[in-house]
């Protein structure tokens, strides 16, 4: 009796707390048009969300490029078609890995930070003194990290994709012996602008709200306690990864077509 | 009737509960124009709530809040977003944002709700700092503020946009004496020469009955006493006797609710 009753109040929790992150992201999406006389406030935003992520996924994507470009080259070889290496390297980056990766890095980098910045805001009474000043923290404070965060994913994941593709020209051509001309005629010939590039970009962009969306929830929602915080924290990074990878299923599957 | 006019704020039959657990019983109260009244009362009465209540961050199980003549529970919430505009709140921690400096910190309301020039928002800033003595720590961070001189920050920026009252959150918890004596000051003064109305929530008794024109005593949901400070300092009521000088034991046991001390020590369960 007593773990069917738990079973009733945690899914009963969970549906509420679904209720609440909803009603959340809509007061914050009512708040987001007024930003446009406000850009100062996005502005400063991109750049502690996403200038500040540049580093960690320009050496990540450097590093995920290099490594496409050996696994690549040590498949393709065998067939003989090392030529094509550019191709596997370009959509592997620009339809997955780049979003993907991207999301997950920008989760750990940009999202707890969020989470930790707005769950101690909340801890140490600004929100409530926000609100005591009239000010509404979701347009004030919200809005405007997520705003940045949306528009701060799909450059990431573009730049992440860019410097991957040269890490694996790097792999390829530099070090391997793939032939230069070879490697950009067939990524520009075999990679679509539409199909792959746009697509990528629209994944990008959907992880970048999803992403932003549960690390500013989980922060406003968060206990305003220490251990309250560190938990929402925590929480952020691991539902935007196991968000990231379940949606990018759903949208490649809906995207590439097969099923 | 006139005297109703006197008064900013009248809580009538107010009760709020949290959880199963009722904060407020049925609360009558009211805030006279231009005079600084206390809510004293033990730790946990809910008197922070109170204040959330006034400022209509909550809402009331039932009873009536006038605000100026509004009713805070049933405002829109534009409405209420005016009405806090003419409220000023400090909070115990300051609340001040901590990724702003102290001028910005006391900038913000007139940036966020008012179209006044940099020049004029300066002007302004500055008057409110010399006002709370902290014009020279304009360019500080909060985390470079001691605990007072925060406390005093936010009440030149709860001052920003001349409010018609303020409500203090147990702004002497935490203090040293001379910050004490400085906040104790600047209450009564800023009530004074602004004209303010002023709420001090609190359990500091000889700071608070020093500056209070009229204390209310709030226990177990209940207004259990009220008066001026002189009155209750002669009340004979063994409740406000204890409250009010601190004494250990009395109506109020030092011990919390328990089983009998020896059935616990051999305690069979």
């Amino acid at each position: 009796m007593d773990t069917l009753q738990n079973l009733g109040r945690w899914a009963l929790g969970m549906f509420e707390r679904l209720g609440r992150g909803h009603l959340f992201l809509l007061y914050v999406l009512m708040g987001t048009p007024g930003l446009l006389f406000r850009l100062r406030l996005v502005v400063q935003q991109v750049y502690s969300v996403g200038v500040l992520s540049l580093l960690i996924v320009t050496v990540s994507g450097l590093f995920v490029g290099m490594v496409l470009g050996l696994q690549g080259y040590n498949t393709l070889v065998d067939f003989g078609s090392e030529e094509a290496l550019s191709v596997v390297v370009a959509l592997s980056l620009v339809r997955e890995l780049g979003p993907v990766v991207t999301a997950l890095l920008f989760a750990g980098r940009a999202g707890s930070a969020l989470t930790a910045e707005i769950g101690l805001m909340k801890a140490t009474e600004q929100l409530a003194g926000m609100e005591m000043m009239a000010v509404d923290p979701l347009r004030r404070v919200v809005a405007p990290r997520f705003l940045a965060g949306f528009i701060s994913m799909p450059l990431l994941a573009a730049i992440f994709s860019a410097v991957g593709v040269f890490g694996g020209w790097f792999v390829g051509v530099g070090l391997l012996g793939v032939d230069d001309g070879a490697f950009w005629s067939q990524m520009t010939a075999k990679v679509d602008f539409y199909e792959d590039i746009v697509n990528g970009v629209i994944k990008s962009a959907v992880f970048g709200f999803v992403a932003t969306w549960i690390a500013l929830f989980e922060g406003y929602d968060a206990v305003p306690t220490s251990e309250g915080v560190s938990r929402a924290t925590t929480r952020t990074v691991v539902h935007t990864a196991l968000a990231v990878l379940g949606l990018d299923f759903v949208l490649t599957a809906l995207m590439f077509g097969g099923v | 009737m006139s005297r109703d006019s006197d008064n900013l704020v009248e809580i009538r039959g107010l009760s709020f509960a949290r959880g199963d657990r009722m904060i407020f019983d049925g609360i009558d109260l009211d805030l006279r124009r231009g005079k600084v009244t206390a809510i004293m009362g033990p730790s946990g009465t809910g008197k922070t709530t109170l204040l959330r209540l006034i400022g209509g961050q909550l809402r009331p199980l039932s009873g009536s809040i006038r605000v100026d003549g509004q009713e805070v529970p049933r405002l829109r919430r534009d409405q209420l977003f005016d009405l806090r505009k003419r409220m000023g709140m400090l909070f115990q921690s300051g609340a001040l944002l901590t990724d702003l400096t102290v001028f910005d910190n006391v900038a913000f309301p007139l940036r966020e709700h008012t179209r006044l020039g940099e020049a004029l928002i300066r002007d302004l800033v500055l008057m409110k700092l010399e006002a709370v003595g902290l014009r020279g720590a304009r360019d500080l961070m909060p985390s470079e503020l001691s605990g007072g001189m925060a406390r005093r920050v936010a009440l030149a920026r709860a001052i920003a946009l001349d409010p018609m009252m303020i409500m203090y959150d147990e702004p002497f918890t935490g203090q040293d004496p001379m910050s004490m004596g400085v906040l104790v000051k600047l209450i009564r003064l800023l009530n004074d020469a602004l004209g303010l109305t002023s709420v001090v929530v609190s359990h500091d008794v000889a700071e608070t009955a020093g500056i209070a024109d009229y204390i209310y005593l709030i226990s177990g949901g209940k207004v259990v006493a009220q008066g001026t400070p002189e009155a209750l300092d002669r009340e004979r009521s063994p409740w406000v006797n204890q409250f009010m000088h601190g004494e250990p034991d009395g109506p109020v046991p030092f011990h919390y609710p328990a089983p009998d001390f020896a059935d616990d020590l051999l305690g069979a369960g």
